[in-house]
């Protein structure tokens, strides 16, 4: 599996470059406390990342060059090195990696020029445009560590790093308690992924060091990890569940625990809904196209590990699955734009993790570059409505925006169609490869969760007919005095939606699937499968075309009638939907206040623990027993004691100790040297 | 020079107090010198302190081994007290350390600092000579009286200029320690007569062959049982162990020894929190690694679960308790129970990862800790209130102090490409070898860190600015700035390349395993040789160049 390696010191300037004008930034605001003016900031931030993406592209190119299976690399030196324990501060680029790259700094380089022109209608007090910027080449900085790393603790960097700027952005306009309060529920939550990420790396690095190849490096482990592949492990007693596990399972739930985190999956998903606070294109760059599919990055990444780990891997998918299904139907009765596109995401991801956890692998990637694509595309358009509508999120308020704005609504469509998965559109194609996935896997219950994936695309393109029809169809629900001032936006906004309308609507075609290339006498027609399947150890499952076209026709037929029930409910103003959602009375509370899972967590775990901190822990261990009973008992008791021995010597307690301390002093010495 | 390069060691320790003896020397004639005078000659005398101490770290050979800088010198010789000092990589970076701690806290307190100046520059002083004396001391008796004698300045810092209950804080951290001392002492001197038994002189050295005796207490065979004590349950190491364990378990502190330091912390002086965190906690740390394993290494290792145990609930507990604390220099007092739990278990996971991040983890502390309480110090100068409730909103008027800030919470919380990751990370690795179900239990510190700092950062920084009080803030002045430039500096090296800290420390880290883990192969049979499996590195697994690949 381990190709041809090229030494290229190319690949350290991709990430470093956004690393420098970040510092720029950062030591001019956070030290020197002076401001760049906007084109300098512009030239500076919005160019290191679109250099970053032609040095992608030429590292995509020089990868092309190479023999299948290759891949450049770039090591800088020995980070952290202690015992046999190793992690070089290393680069690689390989197939799977270069997808990332370019996805990470194409829609990268797009969001940074449609920012400017976003940022520009920030009038808040405290205008941020540098600091936004700064945040923002951060990130990018952060999420290409995390998919040119060579190791895990180099992908761990990145992973943490993304996690913080998302909590610096989410938390961007700070004045606002509440902003500020989902960034640090964002990088908490994440930190409970974390927890498991960081023992699935021990895990994995002791059994390799057993093996005797201590080493984290991608290509090393997946050398060395046959020798453990069928190593067991025996769990304490008192863990639930079976005492004897098998290593790979271990470590891949670990792993995937980190996932749940950052993917922002079952039980996990809480923090995503919450960082829609941050500015819009945050959302577009971070919480839909790029960071949060850095869990299903590592599992792919892993994939040798998964292929090993059945159970890991069914688990991957399950909740993949469960998530999305879960989430699509909390996103029916939302009411924010914005909220309606974060749980549609929640959604996606799940479906990412069901390809993933179906061991198609590159479907997994397939769906994250369309989605990137797309869900970017979405949320830059609901950016650009929110901008329209003065910073209204609320759906209810819209309706009626296709005549004012028709370009965005043309561009919003587009991406409906394609989440929808509506042919020959990019979602389509990812879409299917995936439920086809699951339909061919030999996991346990793969047809269940074929229907789910079957039935959460008619979810999807229900809710998302649903948002559109309202925002832009029927008649207008703005106040009059906000309904004139409704306009497009400037250039800047506009190039980034046509370019991502443009791949939203062909990026499918890297992946066109067999069954319909055959027949148009193209020999193996999926442009992507054949550019990573060298590097993913994957199987690829055989369905015979007359399935896949029924598949197709399900699939399709299915979103085609979830946009018409959308149309038929809310296209023209009517009081079905009220009237519907009285008569499912509980059910439809119960999934627009979206399950009470946030105040599930809130009562089991956040109150009891604080509880216990501060009653128990705080006031009656420190302060009652060890400082009343133990401390101030014991000084008390010697006080007395003393009291009564040495009566005279009790003047004020400072003195008397230091008398004691002398005179101590004095006997030892006198001691020592008579 | 040439005299100065072969007592370097002596004097980078007695600089500062040589200074402050000869600013006392004015007074014989009758005439004080000015305030100022005590102030600037003060920091310069640390910053030339500091200047030596790199020399000393860039002259360091780090793959030399043993200790360097030696200087020997008979002081009472029939006794076997020497004076005695040297470093290796691990005392070589906490002198670097301290040196660098002390002129940052002398710089920060310059405008907090008003009544008797004088008193407070020698004080400080005299505590950087007794802070350094005892981490180069190789001869017990001049370790114990610098361990001593930096009590007094200490106590005396705490007592005099700290806050409105400072005295209960000052005797109460004086007590503690004092309590630990004494014991140490006795057990001191156990080994004393144990090493006469054996050898038939008197010697305190702690490793021979640098002066008159080829043999130091290190040398000993400190028995493991009773043998010959008449007494079934007397265990010598063990006892001796306990002592030594007791007085540095106070220092670091281990719970349940903790309670002296929030109080200590916070009614303390800014610069007397920045020291007691940075540098006098690591006495205690520094004292397990340096005496307490390598005199008495089958006891340590008999009481790993034990000293797990303690260093797990210290992590969880200080965690927990610094996340409902509602004064910001007490939450950072009681994060530093946690922070210190690590480092315990670091030293106790017996191999090279965990104690070279551990050692590192000392370094880290001091800087992350030690710039949190310059920080805290800083707006409470302007507000004179650290209670977190009493901001909000403050990024907005000081933009600066909430980067800066920003950046060292960071570090405490662990982000890589900062300082605390290395050494967190490199802890929960070795402790994950020796016994995962501890690592387990360890990590979720990381969970609980990121929830307090970012809980109290969150409050004060971010919101409304609502409190009018706060309106008009000043952001930091040049000189702030200047001091937390300069430890975020080392905090961001550490981060992006531990190599240069983490070089020094293999050798002698290589050391005290080893003698660890000869002593747990000859330990009697029928003892348990260490109650741990851990990992045995397989035939053919190189050290360190090369390890990964």
């Amino acid at each position: 599996m381990v190709g041809v390696t090229e030494e290229t010191a190319l690949l350290r300037w991709i990430p470093l470059l956004p690393l420098l004008t970040a510092a720029v930034h950062g030591v001019m605001l956070g030290v020197l406390r002076r401001s760049l003016p906007r084109e300098g900031v512009i030239a500076l931030s919005c160019g290191s990342v679109i250099l970053s993406f032609v040095l992608s592209l030429v590292a995509f190119f020089r990868l092309l060059g190479l023999p299948e299976g290759g891949a450049l690399v770039d090591d800088l030196y020995t980070w952290i090195g202690a015992g046999h324990f190793a992690a070089e501060m290393g680069l690689r680029v390989d197939a799977l990696s270069a997808v990332m790259i370019l996805v990470v700094t194409g829609v990268g380089s797009l969001i940074h020029v449609y920012s400017i022109g976003y940022m520009d209608e920030d009038h808040r007090e405290d205008r941020g445009f540098q600091r936004f910027f700064c945040y923002l080449n951060l990130f990018t900085f952060s999420m290409l560590m995390l998919v040119l790393g060579e190791n895990l603790v180099v992908l761990f960097l990145g992973w943490e790093g993304v996690g913080l700027c998302s909590y610096l952005l989410i938390g961007f306009w700070y004045a606002d308690r509440f902003n500020a309060y989902c960034g640090a529920k964002a990088f908490i939550v994440n930190r409970v992924g974390d927890f498991g990420f960081l023992l699935g790396i021990f895990l994995l690095f002791r059994a390799l060091l057993e093996a005797g190849t201590p080493t984290l490096s991608f290509a090393g482990m997946e050398a060395a990890f046959g020798a453990i592949a069928e190593q067991t492990v025996q769990l304490p007693a008192w863990i639930p569940g079976p005492s004897e596990w098998r290593l790979p399972t271990l470590i891949g739930l670990c792993l995937f625990i980190g996932a749940c985190g950052k993917s922002a999956q079952i039980p996990l998903y809480v923090w995503l809904p919450d960082a829609m606070a941050g500015p819009t294109p945050v959302s577009a760059l971070i919480h839909a196209a790029t960071m949060v599919t850095a869990g299903v990055y590592m599992v792919c990444r892993m994939d040798f590990l998964y292929a090993a780990a059945p159970g890991a891997s069914a688990t991957v998918a399950w909740i993949g699955g469960a998530t999305a299904l879960f989430a699509a139907t909390i996103a029916i009765a939302q009411t924010d734009i914005k909220k309606v596109l974060a749980y549609s995401t929640v959604s996606q991801l799940g479906y990412m993790f069901l390809a993933a956890g179906s061991g198609a692998y590159t479907a997994a990637m397939f769906h994250l570059g369309t989605h990137a694509f797309f869900k970017a595309l979405l949320f830059l358009g609901s950016g650009s409505v929110i901008l329209a509508c003065h910073h209204e999120q609320d759906i209810r308020k819209m309706g009626g925006l296709k005549e004012r704005i028709p370009r965005t609504e043309r561009l919003f469509w587009i991406g409906v169609l394609a989440i929808s998965g509506i042919p020959p559109l990019a979602g389509f194609f990812s879409k299917d490869q995936i439920l086809a996935a699951a339909f061919a896997s030999h996991l346990p219950g793969h047809l269940v969760l074929y229907g789910m994936g079957l039935f959460t695309a008619a979810l999807t393109a229900f809710y998302m007919g649903r948002l559109h029809y309202l925002t832009f169809h029927g008649e207008c629900r703005l106040d009059p005095a906000q309904r004139d001032h409704v306009h497009e936006r400037g250039p800047t906004i506009r190039v980034a939606l046509y370019v991502l309308a443009f791949f939203s609507a062909t990026a499918g075609l890297f992946g066109f699937p067999e069954a319909l290339g055959v027949p148009l006498g193209v020999e193996h027609p999926h442009s992507l499968w054949n550019f990573l399947a060298p590097v993913l150890s994957e199987e690829r499952h055989h369905l015979d075309h007359a399935t896949e076209y029924g598949m197709m026709a399900a699939a399709v037929g299915i979103a085609v009638g979830g946009l018409l029930l959308a149309r038929a409910l809310y296209r023209e103003p009517s009081d079905l939907p009220a009237r519907i959602a009285e008569r499912a009375g509980a059910l439809y509370r119960l999934i627009r206040d979206k399950y009470y899972v946030d105040e599930i967590y809130d009562a089991v775990i956040v109150r009891p623990l604080v509880f216990v901190s501060d009653r128990v822990l705080y006031r009656q261990v420190d302060a009652g027993l060890i400082d009343g009973l133990g401390v101030n008992g014991t000084a008390r008791a010697v006080r007395l004691a003393a009291a009564h021995v040495l009566r005279h010597a009790h003047s004020g307690l400072a003195q008397g100790y230091l008398f004691f301390l002398v005179v101590g002093t004095l006997v030892i010495l006198g001691y020592l040297v008579g | 020079m040439g005299a100065i390069e072969d007592r370097l060691l002596s004097v980078i320790t007695f600089l500062p107090l040589g200074t402050a003896v000869a600013l006392l020397l004015p007074n014989l004639l009758g005439r004080r010198l000015p305030e100022a005078a005590w102030r600037s000659l003060g920091l310069a005398s640390t910053l030339v302190t500091l200047l030596l101490a790199l020399v000393l770290f860039g002259r360091f050979d780090p793959t030399a081994g043993g200790y360097q800088f030696v200087e020997h010198a008979s002081w009472l010789p029939d006794y076997g007290i020497h004076y005695f000092v040297g470093v290796d990589g691990i005392s070589l970076l906490l002198v670097v350390m301290t040196a660098f701690l002390m002129p940052l806290a002398l710089a920060a307190s310059w405008t907090d600092i008003t009544r008797s100046v004088r008193s407070y520059v020698f004080f400080m002083l005299a505590l950087e000579t007794g802070m350094l004396g005892a981490f180069v001391s190789l001869n017990l008796f001049p370790f114990y009286v610098f361990w001593e004698a930096m009590l007094i300045p200490m106590y005396f810092i705490i007592g005099i200029w700290g806050g409105d209950r400072r005295v209960y804080a000052a005797i109460k951290f004086f007590l503690y320690t004092m309590v630990g001392s004494l014991l140490m002492l006795v057990a001191m001197l156990v080994i004393y007569f144990l090493y006469f038994e054996h050898f038939g002189h008197l010697n305190l050295d702690l490793v021979g062959g640098y002066g008159p005796h080829a043999t130091g207490l290190l040398d000993v065979p400190i028995p493991v049982g009773g043998e010959g004590s008449g007494v079934p349950w007397w265990r010598t190491q063990l006892w001796l162990f306990a002592a030594f364990a007791l007085a540095f378990g106070i220092k670091v502190p281990v719970f349940p020894f903790h309670t002296w330091l929030p109080d200590a912390h916070v009614q303390a002086p800014t610069p007397g929190s920045v020291i007691l965190a940075g540098v006098l906690l690591k006495m205690g740390t520094y004292g397990f690694v340096r005496f307490a394993l390598p005199l008495f290494p089958v006891a340590a290792t008999e009481a790993v679960p034990l000293v797990f145990a303690l260093a797990l609930v210290g992590i969880v507990y200080g965690s927990l308790v610094a996340m409902v604390q509602s004064d910001v220099k007490k939450l950072v007092a009681y994060s530093s129970v946690a922070h210190l739990g690590f480092v315990m278990l670091g030293l106790f996971a017996f191999n090279a990862e965990g104690l070279e991040g551990s050692v590192l983890q000392m370094i880290n502390h001091g800087l992350s800790t030690g710039a949190l309480f310059l920080l805290v110090g800083m707006i409470y100068e302007r507000r004179h209130t650290r209670e977190i409730a009493e901001f909000g909103g403050i990024a907005r008027v000081m933009p600066v102090y909430a980067a800066l800030f920003g950046i060292v919470t960071m570090s405490s919380i662990g982000l890589p490409m900062l300082n605390g990751f290395v050494g967190e990370f490199l802890i929960l690795l070795g402790t994950f070898l020796a016994s995962p179900r501890a690592a387990v239990i360890a990590a979720t510190g990381v969970i609980l860190g990121a929830a307090y700092m970012l809980w109290m950062f969150r409050r004060v920084f971010f919101g409304p600015l609502e409190n009018q009080a706060n309106r008009g803030l000043l952001d930091l002045n040049l000189r702030e700035k200047a001091v937390l430039v300069a430890i975020v500096v080392p905090i961001v090296w550490i981060g992006v390349y531990p190599e240069t800290f983490l070089r020094p420390l293999r050798d002698p880290v290589a050391v005290v395993l080893e003698r660890v883990e000869l002593a747990r192969r000859e330990a009697p049979p029928g003892r348990p040789g260490g109650v741990l499996h851990p990992v045995q590195a397989p035939v053919g697994v190189e050290r360190l160049p090369g390890g990964a690949r």
